[in-house]
């Protein structure tokens, strides 16, 4: 898993899966139905989908809480089945529902997580820790900005403070990839988006992997790659501007005074289209310019039509709910 | 290393989290009160004559061991619900093993539990139930055998129910007859006959007993109350802890990742 190797630079893929699935017992269909994707190291990759896709299965089963019924998963080069502890030791997982012990303060939380992951040995004072481990809880605290919250109990913060509490506690370990399921529910939009400056700092100052699940597009859309998953299956992959290619149909939107003759010279560039009315011309890949160009009927109408990302996740959203 | 760092950590987290937790501090204290006064109090001055021995001992070992067991046993069986809502999320995705975590959360929930026992003897002392220094002292370790007993009774029951409704509705099913077969607040120095291997199944029943066999040393109506030889109980406890234990974590970790 060099980095550097040949001379050049490559990432690597720090999350391998293949043929994941997954039946929950006594469940009729496959909650995980086949699904395959790579992360590469540093990378900021979202799964999306509507509830119930199977995001909550892939990301358990990616951090070894869950077992798969087919398939494998590569974390860090490590089975996930095979190496459940190795995985564990390079991951950090922010749950969907909190996961913090309301009546310590937040720094004997994180203290209790450094302790399980045998970076420190037990000590039951914050005073009695070794240096470099109070050096670490007030770097973190600087960056997501607890300096003070920290030694709070945890039940006197508030959701967004709690959220970085947990990034905090998830980071000790320096872990490879950092896994965060459906971190903003429950926030309000200013938490949402602080959250995400955060999110932003830590990946480019610890250069960690991070691997959010989440249903809301907008989360996804500030990803390096997206990969949208419905009913256990993998829709569509890729950057924000691929998956808006794959997913989102471009077309124009057509008329004239003489539609026979716009009819027939449609047909003779051989370009898919529809008539509703006015014509509706798939572009399929050539520009809008290269049609136009190529017509001569005088035209009355000339629309491009260009989807948001968020109508061609809606849809598939819109299918998954019907 | 690690792992004993970490049970360590999960036990003292246990520990930390009763004393932080005042609520539950004064139920603690409150719940042997009202078991030895009120009801020791109440059988002893009505049946405590034609009983022929004192009932407020009786009841405060019955109570010392009934509140030491299903504190200890309701404390594993927590980890079910744990594992959903809090913390324990986030051992179940540490790196060590389901085993540490397991013992780490018995040793937790013996010394929660066992911080309990202290109000209840003060209270028996308090009341005038004769014990001597030595005595006292034989608690200790009598009363940690009901802790982990309970423990690891906790853990079998957890591993049979899957989730946390279920827990909470067969639970009392489970300890509420113990109760009353391991003789907290009743005699069972002669029971009929289809009760009987109902008892003696119960493991609640050895660690009361091994509790009065401590307590009634030395008095006169030690026959009367005591049921087994304290050795005796001793190792059927020891027996049940590790059957208990062996079988619990195992279907439990078994059944931990493969839903």
């Amino acid at each position: 898993m060099a980095r550097q190797a040949h001379g050049f630079s490559y990432v690597a893929n720090v999350i391998e899966v293949r043929d994941l699935v997954k039946r929950y017992r006594k469940a009729e269909k496959n909650a995980v139905d086949g699904v395959s994707f790579e992360v590469r190291s540093g990378e900021f990759f979202a799964l999306l989908g509507p509830n119930g896709a199977g995001k909550t299965t892939t990301i358990s089963i990616l951090t070894t809480t869950l077992t798969p019924t087919s398939g494998s998963v590569l974390i860090d080069g490590r089975d996930a089945v095979a190496d459940a502890a190795g995985v564990r030791r390079q991951v950090g997982i922010i749950f969907q529902k909190p996961s913090l012990d309301m009546n310590l303060s937040g720094e004997e939380n994180v203290r209790f997580h450094a302790m399980l992951y045998g970076l420190y040995p037990y000590r039951p004072f914050f005073r009695l820790m070794p240096r470099h481990y109070r050096e670490q809880v007030r770097e973190l605290a600087g960056v997501l900005g607890l300096e003070k919250e920290i030694f709070k109990p945890v039940k006197t913060l508030s959701g967004g403070m709690k959220r970085k509490l947990e990034i905090i506690r998830g980071l000790m370990h320096r872990p490879r990839v950092l896994f965060l399921d459906e971190p903003t529910a429950g926030l309000d939009a200013a938490s949402r988006r602080n959250l995400w400056n955060y999110l932003r700092e830590v990946r480019e100052k610890y250069e960690t992997t991070i691997f959010l699940t989440t249903h809301y597009l907008e989360e996804a859309e500030e990803a390096d790659r997206i990969c949208i998953l419905d009913q256990g299956k993998v829709v569509s992959l890729g950057t924000p501007a691929e998956i808006k290619a794959d997913l989102v149909e471009e077309y124009l939107i057509l008329d004239s005074e003489d539609r026979p003759a716009l009819r027939s010279e449609l047909q003779s560039l051989q370009l898919g289209f529809t008539e509703q009315g006015q014509f509706q011309v798939q572009l399929n890949g050539h520009s809008a310019q290269e049609v136009i160009r190529s017509l001569d009927t005088p035209l009355t109408v000339l629309k491009t039509h260009s989807p948001s990302l968020e109508d061609a996740y809606l849809k598939i959203v819109g299918t998954a709910m019907e | 290393m690690t792992d004993l760092s970490a049970i360590l950590t999960i036990a003292s987290r246990d520990l930390l989290k009763l004393l932080r937790d005042r609520t539950r501090l004064v139920f603690t204290l409150v719940f042997p009160f009202i078991f030895i006064v009120l009801m020791g109090g109440t059988l002893q001055g009505n049946l405590g004559r034609a009983a022929g021995f004192n009932f407020i001992g009786f009841i405060f070992t019955g109570v010392l061991g009934m509140t030491l067991f299903q504190s200890a046993a309701q404390g594993l069986i927590s980890l079910i619900e744990d594992r959903e809502t809090d913390f324990s999320q986030e051992m179940f995705v540490s790196p060590i093993s389901r085993y540490s975590i397991v013992f780490g959360k018995i040793l937790g929930e013996t010394m929660v539990s066992f911080i309990q026992a202290i109000p209840t003897i003060a209270l028996a002392l308090a009341l005038g139930v004769p014990l001597s220094p030595l005595q006292v002292l034989l608690l200790v370790p009598a009363s940690l055998g009901a802790c982990l007993l309970g423990g690891a009774f906790g853990v079998t029951v957890m591993s049979l129910l899957q989730n946390q409704r279920a827990a909470q509705q067969i639970f009392p099913f489970l300890i509420f007859p113990q109760f009353f077969l391991a003789g907290i607040f009743n005699p069972i120095k002669v029971l009929p006959w289809y009760l009987l291997p109902l008892s003696l199944m119960s493991p609640l029943r050895y660690a009361v007993d091994l509790l009065r066999g401590v307590a009634y040393t030395g008095r006169p109506e030690y026959d009367k109350v005591v049921l087994f030889n304290p050795l005796t109980n001793l190792v059927v406890m020891a027996a049940m802890f590790g059957a208990f234990l062996l079988v619990g974590t195992m279907m439990f970790v078994r059944q931990e990742t493969n839903r």
